[in-house]
């Protein structure tokens, strides 16, 4: 099993990392997403063969965070779906579908709050 | 250059098993775009975590998709068992390899039976899938069910095979190989087979590597990603080798799972010969605290489970990101270019299982 490992970034490190990953041939597997108390914690998780790299970062209610798909272009996919789902303001996503991803009647569904609907 | 329309593709169609939707943007008969949407059958599972506790959420884990069940309970299983630093029995490792590999069989059987209805050969379809029963038996005499079997528990499994059964189901697999060989013989060296999936859906090594591609779907690209070489549960006991070929098309794409039937079929042989008596089960205690990343090569290629505790019975998170989801990229770039006529098919070479996706 290749060795796990999580880097706590901040989130406007986040393209500098990806370039990095993708310039050792990591392949991107995969974005989540984890509501905690002062937002999203972001996990961005690649695979290098030997080794499996997790960048991590809590995205605030108010932030913006760059989209990586100049970089891994089919992180398109989990960007959309993150935004949709979570409402984490994702910027620059190559295409974006402006919420047209999921066929939901709930806005962003895992991030209610007491009340919404 | 032709007019552009849009054809809405799905979510019913009448070769697609599963509801998703495609607005494909045409010139004259040609894809030159595909918008995917999805959420017909979002079901909101991994929510369900935050009312479900960390035992009860192996039922649900189990539901996420009717075809890869056993796999999903298994690698939630295996995420709650490395957060608790749980080792299971030997014996429960083989066990889980044994119905991971059925769960293979039994579902490149499906595909292999909906691609031949897909191209309009029914004979081959309902052959397809009677084989696909002997499968379904075998499930059904080991854990009781044939959808879901609820045998993945944490801390290992909840049924054993009893070595006359080991035996019987060896025996089942010899004749099951045998028929096999003779229908996959035409899909290999059909000519209306040929016809409709050489040279379609081309996705090269480089585009698959570039679009994050799993599974068979990379696989047939050439590239070398399979999930069991890293030896979860019993495959690291095991001697495998991932099938791979190189041209990336819809054929390579049938024959990778062809060969991965054969394969299956050895690695569960191997098991039995392998599989040493002692304990299925070791009893957990206490709650999960931390998070781990799980990640198994089920039928439609690599998983990838994420669970979070916080050493209460309820977890703070599941995620699962399911080999669908990876493969939709190198769907969409594959579909640009190619005929309306051929879109069905080429949807169904990547064995699209919504589902799963969705969640």
């Amino acid at each position: 099993m290749a060795q796990q490992t999580i880097n706590t970034i901040s989130a406007n490190e986040l393209l500098a990392y990806a370039l990095r990953l993708k310039n050792t041939n990591h392949r991107m597997v995969a974005i989540s997403c984890t509501t905690v108390e002062n937002g999203i914690e972001m996990s961005y998780s690649f695979d290098g063969g030997n080794d499996f790299i997790n960048l991590r970062f809590i995205a605030g209610p108010e932030d913006e965070i760059e989209s990586i798909s100049s970089i891994y272009p089919y992180s398109f996919l989990y960007e959309n779906e993150i935004k949709e789902l979570f409402g984490v303001n994702i910027t620059g996503i190559t295409p974006d579908y402006k919420d047209k991803l999921y066929k939901i009647s709930v806005k962003t569904p895992f991030n209610m709050k007491e009340g919404d609907k | 250059m032709g007019k552009e329309t849009v054809i809405p593709f799905g979510p019913q169609h009448p070769v697609l098993p599963e509801p998703i939707h495609l607005d494909l943007v045409l010139e004259d008969e040609t894809v030159v775009e595909a918008i995917p949407s999805i959420g017909y059958i979002h079901r909101g599972l991994e929510k369900l975590v935050e009312k479900k506790d960390f035992q009860q959420y192996t039922y649900v884990a189990e539901r996420i998709c009717g075809i890869c069940s056993f796999m999903h309970g298994m690698g939630y299983c295996m995420s709650v068992e490395s957060i608790m630093g749980v080792q299971i029995p030997e014996r429960a490792e083989f066990l889980r390899t044994i119905w991971a590999e059925l769960s293979r069989l039994h579902s490149h059987m499906l595909w292999l039976g909906l691609l031949a209805d897909a191209l309009g050969f029914e004979s081959l379809f309902m052959h397809s899938w009677r084989l696909r029963e002997q499968i379904l038996d075998i499930f059904e005499e080991t854990t009781s069910g044939r959808v879901i079997f609820s045998v993945c528990d944490i801390g290992g499994v909840r049924k054993d095979i009893d070595s006359e059964t080991l035996k019987k189901i060896n025996s089942i697999l010899d004749g099951f190989e045998q028929e096999v060989s003779e229908i996959t013989k035409v899909f290999l060296n059909d000519s209306s087979v040929i016809l409709r999936t050489q040279g379609l859906g081309v996705l090269s090594q480089q585009a698959a590597f570039d679009l994050g591609a799993v599974g068979p779907m990379a696989r047939a690209s050439g590239i070398d990603i399979d999930m069991r070489k890293s030896g979860y549960a019993a495959y690291g006991r095991l001697k495998m080798e991932p099938i791979l070929e190189t041209a990336g098309d819809c054929y390579a794409r049938t024959s990778v799972r062809i060969k991965e039937v054969f394969q299956s079929l050895d690695l569960i042989r191997q098991c039995i010969a392998l599989i040493p008596e002692g304990e299925i089960k070791v009893k957990v205690m206490g709650n999960p605290k931390g998070e781990y990343f799980t990640r198994l090569e089920q039928p439609r290629g690599e998983v990838l489970y994420y669970v979070k505790a916080n050493g209460t019975k309820f977890l703070d998170r599941v995620r699962v990101r399911t080999p669908t989801f990876a493969n939709i990229p190198a769907l969409l770039e594959t579909l640009k270019g190619c005929q309306l006529a051929d879109v069905p098919v080429l949807i169904l070479t990547i064995d699209p299982c919504i589902s799963c996706t969705e969640r």
